[in-house]
């Protein structure tokens, strides 16, 4: 008695994605036109690691809160632009106002104004009081961060394959990061240096995926040298295509139980994760590999050309 | 590839073993654990502000006020060389010059006769000195640069270097001071670190009441008491009214708002040995006592002796608390501060005297507090979702993989284990967006064993036998397996650089997860199922996969 497992993908596909190229590559553009469009004209909900500004989640002792009352006490002090909402439970209330002008103190002086007028009926479970002077720096660091990751990724895959690989892969990065942001720009999340961290995980993962499917393409360069291109890229995508799915579903199902048991405060987080797997997934497939049949790969692996250590599973 | 020697074995279970046992005490609740034996390792993971609650400030010391503070001083020590050196009651070698001024970056002055200046030039030269060479050992140069200008003036400006030391020094002490601080709140285990040039992050977990503790940590409390000249009006500060050698401050006091004091002070904070918060004897009211050290207890004795009858001014950060009379001299070397007191901040004042001042306040540029119910209910959450998302995971791979999913989440288990083992050793902080890393760390380590297990099917499907499938399966994937967490890797080196708190927590545990699931997934999985295939005893096996 034997315990097998469920091959859920069914082998020896013969699915012509290179071929779905044209579709495929018109839909990505003009997903990546909306997004571009989406955070030049309705821009991105900021949270106030990159804006600066006050953000209180407070949870009233005794009861569900009161939005009404909590807008009177806060509204009349004359933050400007307040956003007072409902959060996750009944009892707790969300509470943002903008960076105040007049430096770093007005800041710490308008959540002592919030103390005062909230009284002693609310409990201050979560505050955040961002300055202008962190607000510009975290952003920097922000933007550079995910290009540096872009850039070195570039440089690793130029390394262990070729640059057109190298090219094909941050092309897809690029167009994970820019869905990512237009999605975050259609539903007007929140977008905070966590969510920065996600979308660095998203290339990460992303890369994992495309880097697979590479390897692939890599070893069937050397096995079958006379296939047309197009025909290997779709060999290769079709062997790879249950270790993609299957990570796929792995994943999915640990970062779904997250956003749905995993609270309020990474919820953002999780859904762009949850995003990211899905797009990078997608790109992957048909942004990655044919990418490669558009910049044209070298076809004679038989040297040292693009092998820069010794194939183990060639060794014996 | 399946053929492991007793040492390796050997090794691969000490590795995983060390793994379990460091994740241990984390299943342990807290209180048994300090009976538990001494070999146990007790290090628990280290959780961070969000989950456990606290206080993150960064804060900022103003440049700008050191740099006019060294400034003034500059300016005396000027003044006092162009004086000239002093024999018995007389000054020998003094230089007459006009417009002695301090300027924002720099001092400045004329010799009164033009002929002077290289003789004024030569004797404010005495003032320079080299700098301290740096820990690095790299020579910073002197202290000041000094200048002959067009029109006969003489410029002294202190060097870059001399600024950035005076700031590093007064940071390292203003370190000290915030710790002793916090220390007096009664808080445990602050951490305090030092940010850039200019910059102090102080984490306090545990502390519910983030207004004292911002109160006390950002304030100057520069003390210091002074003879009274007269009471002072608004429109005197405004006119800038005063005599040389003396200063106007505002005052708290009820009685005027503003005191005309001599410069020179009586005594200041560095001559406090204690101080306490107390009720005044026939107010009742909240105050502050305080004690002298002996070389203040001393000079206070001589001058209040001298000046009964006068009233002298208790200054705190530039601003006049009270100005009592001198009833009889206080030769004791105690007395007691009162002024518009609360209990809470005359003890807030009793703390900062006790911690003592820093140079300049500080600037809080970033706050985030977390009440520990909130933390409480994300670490909650955390367990919650981890516990879910695992249970489906091992369901899944169970499903797709038969007997050798068993060994995947066999793995899977260990790897988890160890992922929480290397954070409770190396005490890293582990965050809210870490517990995430941890579960996205599950998705993805299986991913190596997907990879693997994939590669085994096809290779069956090409017609291989069970061995050389499992050996060809492995090898092949190892390359795959490398490039893929090795540009995981790299984000994740790129997210510790940028990190801020949480982000660097997540770094951290997704790194650590990269090292562990390669070596669980690659290597432990591969032992399970060398010595599963050598209880066969036969080439041709069925598959269980």
């Amino acid at each position: 008695m034997v315990f097998k497992g469920i091959d859920f993908v069914p082998h020896g596909t013969k699915i012509p994605f290179v071929s779905m190229r044209t579709i495929t590559f018109i839909l990505s553009a003009l997903a990546m036109v909306a997004s571009i469009g989406l955070f030049s004209t309705k821009g991105l909900n900021y949270g106030i690691d990159f804006i600066g500004g006050t953000s209180i989640e407070v949870r009233n002792k005794t009861g569900p809160a009161d939005i009404a009352d909590v807008r009177s006490k806060v509204g009349g002090l004359g933050f400007g632009d307040v956003q007072i909402q409902q959060f996750n439970d009944p009892r707790d209330v969300l509470v943002r106002i903008e960076l105040q002008s007049g430096g770093e103190e007005a800041n710490q002086l308008a959540l002592d104004k919030i103390r005062v007028a909230l009284g002693d009926g609310f409990e201050f479970r979560n505050t955040e009081v961002i300055g202008p002077t962190v607000s510009s720096e975290l952003t920097e660091a922000g933007i550079i961060a995910v290009i540096t990751a872009i850039i070195v990724v570039l440089i690793y895959i130029w390394l262990r394959f070729e640059w057109q690989f190298s090219l094909g892969a941050v092309l897809a990065l690029v167009h994970d990061v820019i869905l990512t942001i237009g999605i975050f720009s259609f539903l007007q999340l929140e977008f905070t240096l966590s969510i920065i961290a996600a979308l660095l995980t998203i290339v990460g993962y992303s890369l994992n995926d495309t880097v697979v499917v590479y390897d692939r393409v890599r070893e069937n360069l050397r096995k079958f040298k006379k296939m047309p291109l197009a025909d290997l890229l779709d060999v290769s995508i079709n062997e790879t295509l249950s270790r993609t799915i299957l990570t796929s579903v792995t994943t999915l199902i640990a970062l779904v139980s997250l956003f749905v048991f995993g609270g309020e405060v990474i919820r953002g987080f999780v859904f762009a994760m949850i995003w990211g797997v899905i797009v990078g997934t997608y790109s992957s497939i048909f942004i990655a590999s044919p990418a490669l049949l558009l910049l044209g790969v070298k076809r004679d692996w038989s040297g040292l050309g693009g092998a820069k250590y010794k194939e183990p599973g060639t060794a014996k | 590839m399946l053929h492991f020697s007793k040492w390796k074995t050997f090794t691969i279970w000490a590795i995983a073993l060390i793994g379990i046992f460091c994740a241990a005490p984390n299943l342990i609740p807290e209180k048994d654990l300090a009976s538990y034996p001494a070999f146990m390792q007790k290090l628990r993971l280290n959780l961070g502000l969000d989950l456990r609650g606290g206080s993150h400030l960064l804060m900022q010391m103003d440049k700008n006020v050191l740099i006019e503070k060294q400034i003034k001083i500059l300016r005396g020590n000027v003044r006092n060389v162009l004086r000239g050196k002093k024999e018995g009651d007389k000054h020998v070698g003094a230089i007459r010059y006009r417009d002695l001024s301090a300027k924002k970056d720099r001092v400045e002055f004329k010799p009164s006769d033009p002929a002077d200046l290289d003789r004024a030039f030569e004797a404010v030269k005495t003032l320079i000195t080299p700098l301290p060479t740096t820990s690095f050992g790299t020579v910073p140069g002197n202290n000041l640069e000094i200048e002959k200008t067009a029109d006969g003036r003489i410029t002294i400006k202190p060097t870059d270097p001399a600024i950035a030391q005076r700031i590093s020094t007064t940071i390292d002490s203003a370190i000290e001071v915030v710790r002793r601080r916090v220390d007096e709140l009664g808080t445990t285990e602050p951490s305090i670190q030092r940010q850039g040039d200019d910059r102090i992050l102080l984490q306090v977990p545990g502390y519910d009441n983030p207004e004292k503790l911002k109160d006390v940590v950002k304030q100057a409390a520069v003390l210091s008491f002074h003879l009274v000249v007269r009471p002072a009006t608004a429109q005197d500060a405004a006119e800038g009214l005063t005599e040389p050698g003396t200063t106007i401050y505002p005052s708290k006091d009820q009685y005027s708002s503003h005191y005309i004091l001599e410069d020179e002070p009586l005594i200041t904070g560095a001559d406090l040995a204690n101080a306490q918060q107390s009720f005044g004897a026939q107010t009742n009211r909240p105050v502050v006592t305080f004690r002298l050290n002996s070389r203040g207890a001393i000079r206070f004795g001589e001058v209040t002796t001298d000046n009964v009858g006068r009233p002298f001014a208790i200054v705190l950060d530039n601003q006049v608390i009270s100005a009592p009379t001198i009833q009889e001299p206080i030769t004791g070397g105690t007395g007691q501060i009162s002024g518009n007191f609360t209990v809470s901040s005359a003890d807030d004042l009793a703390i900062l005297l006790r911690s003592g001042s820093l140079e300049a306040p500080l600037t809080i540029l970033e706050e985030r507090t977390v009440d520990a119910s909130l933390g409480a209910d994300s670490i909650a959450a955390g367990k919650l979702a981890a516990m879910i998302g695992l249970a489906g995971v091992v369901l899944f791979i169970l499903v797709a993989y038969g007997q050798f999913g068993i060994y995947a989440n066999v793995a899977l288990l260990i790897n988890i284990a160890m992922i929480v083992g290397a954070l409770s050793l190396l005490q890293a902080t582990l965050t809210l967006p870490g517990i995430a890393g941890i579960v996205l760390t599950m998705g993805m380590a299986v991913d190596a064993n997907v990879l693997i297990f994939e590669r085994i099917r096809e290779e069956l499907r090409a017609g291989k036998t069970a061995i050389s499938a499992i050996e060809s399966g492995y090898s092949r994937a190892l390359s795959t397996i490398l490039d893929a967490n090795i540009t995981t890797f790299l984000a994740a080196i790129i997210l510790f650089w940028l990190g801020s708190g949480p982000v660097k927590g997540f770094a951290v545990t997704l790194s650590i997860g990269i090292f562990t699931s390669v070596f669980t997934a690659f290597v432990l999985t591969r032992w399970l199922i060398a010595v599963w295939l050598r209880s066969k005893r036969s080439k041709t096996v069925e598959m269980p996969i």
